[in-house]
């Protein structure tokens, strides 16, 4: 970080940003700007450049043909992976997950490389749609409650060695892999299957990747009351399901 | 041809007559209307019915993700100076809903369908129609809807061969590639406020531009057609370059859009004038409970349905401004979709200044997206504790599709 401020990029909103996700970047946005810390976001569409001195990068979920897209420009790009070189944190969600890891099955039915950033290979899944609330234990060197999220996707994600699941499912699909982990994280590179978005339902997430970014321990409290109101629901919406 | 100078055959008989007695027992049931169910059992006695009941009419098709309903009403009253007409105007938008409406139109001369955009293809393969309104298409229902792009490409291939007059949306690229297979489309500039789902071109995924009203893929060439017809302002302007106001009882941009697509399907594809047109549509107050003011404890309601992210920036566009208040109620119930993340697509910092009351199911989901956009929200157990947090006078009701049948039933509408 060069100066105070928390660079946040919102990356390609044009082709994912579909379900929801860019709440992610507003809700890291305005829990920075609660503590008084000066945010810039810079939404990147995918005819331009990814700038590689953000702080906090952003990328959501999208539908089948723009994912294969926007792996073929961010590999073109090449942005991304340099951002990350120089200690950048990125967070992504579901088919932005998926072009994080070494390869994902694209549109067309093909394998498609991802950029390699979290130790993780994606294949579409046999199985029924993952549609649903999901409850799951966080890997606790993390030190978060637990994760509540909305799932919506048919892929599975299987992780490599040096990616840890960033959860333990109790109850939905999460990864798909059957053994019950839900995400991957490194260092510095999260994934997750959740929308809801998951930083509305578990603003600590936010707040972690702003103490990583601003490399602090601890961030002056916020008022979470509605956010704590709407995760005591879904916990126990997901714990009973319909 | 005004109305059914062939009769059914035998079959197609019975099978409206075992339609209407499902129907009559799902009414006396309390089972609403019965249209759908009365539809069911007609199309299993006979699947062609739709075709055989549509033989008849000149037929024209509404789709699009927002305003069918609406359209289809306008155009229903417009093509009314042409001879009678059958419409599903209650939005039964399905087969089953579509055959059991047109069952009940047999001295009709005009069928006027709002479909199912999922049924759409199918639905102009079975009826034949003289024309096909797409009016827009963008994200709905995350947690079931098939991509829209995918939906376009659909549209493409069930109506190339199709002879109906299209007549499209030149402002929806979506529209466009959908429409633009067609052997003749009658182009409208009908406007979009909602640009989110149209930045990647639905030809070659190339990222389009959009230098003020018009778009074009800088990669492949595709590009917005030449409109001849065009919302401009409060008119709609014909292919010879005359304007005729739009005087509408119902509100905002998007209605102006509808009564403009309408104008020009009734004037191109069924002759009728645009003055007769506009003013027939002129009388439509409330579509389905849409837009309809109820007295309620002292209060005016207006009761405003937002079902997606381009329904509720619509919405915004017409609301009277602060200090009016907004009670904003959201479901997720099966016909609403279940995932409520669209939420976070809708940009809510529109209504700074109301006084804001938080309704519905998922009223926590609403109240962290109101506190992250930074808004003074309440959140309301119930209509009577947001009706009687806000002073006598008008209320600004917005709802998704359960939360605003709730609405209706509460109010007495
Ligand atoms: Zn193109």
């Amino acid at each position: 970080m060069s100066d105070s401020s928390l660079r946040l990029v919102w990356v390609y909103p044009d082709l994912l940003s579909t379900y929801g996700d860019q709440g992610n970047v507003l809700v890291v946005e305005r829990r920075a700007q609660q503590r008084r810390v000066p945010v810039s976001r810079v939404d990147v569409r995918s005819d331009q450049a990814i700038p590689t001195s953000g702080d906090i990068y952003l990328i959501g979920g999208g539908e089948d043909r723009p994912q294969r897209l926007a792996a073929e420009r961010l590999r073109r790009d090449g942005g991304l992976e340099r951002a990350v070189a120089n200690g950048a944190i990125v967070f992504s969600v579901c088919a932005g997950y998926q072009i994080l890891g070494h390869e994902f099955v694209n549109d067309l039915g093909r394998p498609e490389p991802g950029l390699g950033l979290l130790d993780v290979v994606s294949v579409r899944g046999e199985g029924e749609r993952c549609v649903g609330d999901v409850l799951a234990d966080i890997d606790p060197q993390l030190g978060l409650p637990p994760l509540t999220g909305f799932e919506n996707h048919q892929g599975v994600t299987h992780l490599g060695p040096s990616a840890r699941p960033l959860a333990r499912t109790r109850i939905g699909k999460g990864n798909g892999t059957g053994d019950g982990t839900e995400g991957a994280f490194n260092e510095t590179v999260f994934g997750t299957y959740m929308h809801g978005p998951v930083m509305a339902r578990n603003p600590q997430i936010a707040d972690l990747l702003i103490k990583l970014a601003l490399d602090v321990n601890a961030l002056p409290p916020v008022d979470d009351q509605w956010y704590e109101a709407l995760r005591a629901e879904r916990i126990a919406a997901a714990s009973q399901p319909a | 041809m005004a109305g059914n100078s062939e009769p059914l055959s035998p079959r197609a008989k019975l099978a409206v007559t075992a339609g209407k007695a499902a129907a009559a027992v799902s009414r006396a049931a309390g089972k609403g209307s019965g249209s759908v169910i009365g539809g069911k059992v007609a199309l299993r006695f006979d699947p062609d019915l739709l075709a055989r009941l549509a033989h008849h009419l000149d037929v024209v098709l509404v789709s699009a993700t927002n305003g069918k309903t609406t359209t289809t009403r306008l155009l229903a009253e417009a093509l009314r100076a042409g001879g009678p007409v059958v419409s599903n105007a209650l939005g039964a938008n399905m087969p089953a809903g579509i055959t059991s409406a047109l069952a009940g139109g047999s001295d009709a001369r005009y069928g006027v369908i709002e479909v199912d955009e999922k049924y759409l293809a199918g639905v102009a393969r079975d009826v034949s129609p003289k024309a096909i309104a797409l009016l827009n298409l963008s994200r709905d229902q995350l947690d079931r809807a098939a991509e829209t792009r995918m939906l376009a490409e659909k549209w493409r291939e069930g109506l190339a061969g199709s002879d109906a007059i299209i007549i499209a949306n030149a402002d929806d690229p979506l529209i466009t590639w959908a429409a633009s297979s067609s052997p003749t489309v009658v182009w409208v500039a009908g406007g979009q406020s909602w640009k989110d789902d149209a930045w990647s071109c639905p030809s070659c995924g190339g990222v389009l531009q959009r230098p003020s009203d018009d778009w074009y893929c800088g990669e492949c060439g595709f590009r917005r057609p030449t409109p001849t017809w065009a919302l401009h302002g409060d008119h709609v302007i014909d292919p010879h370059g005359v304007a005729w106001p739009i005087q509408l009882q119902l509100p905002g941009r998007a209605n102006k859009s509808n009564a403009a697509m309408s104008t020009a399907v009734a004037a191109a594809a069924f002759g009728i004038d645009p003055k007769v047109a506009l003013e027939r549509m002129y009388k439509v107050q409330a579509v389905a409970g849409r837009y309809d003011v109820v007295s309620y404890r002292q209060r005016e309601l207006r009761l405003l349905l937002a079902k997606n992210p381009a329904g509720w920036l619509e919405t915004f566009s017409l609301i009277d401004g602060p200090p009016t208040p907004v009670i904003l109620s959201v479901n997720a119930r099966g016909a609403d979709g279940t995932d409520t993340s669209w939420l976070w697509d809708v940009d809510y910092t529109r209504l700074a200044g109301h006084p804001i009351l938080v309704l519905g199911d998922r009223k926590l989901d609403l109240a962290v997206r109101l506190e992250v956009a930074g808004l003074r929200f309440r959140v309301c157990a119930d209509l009577e504790e947001a009706v009687g947090a806000a002073p006598p006078g008008r209320i600004e009701a917005i709802a998704n599709y359960t939360a605003f049948q709730d609405l209706r039933r509460k109010v007495g509408n």
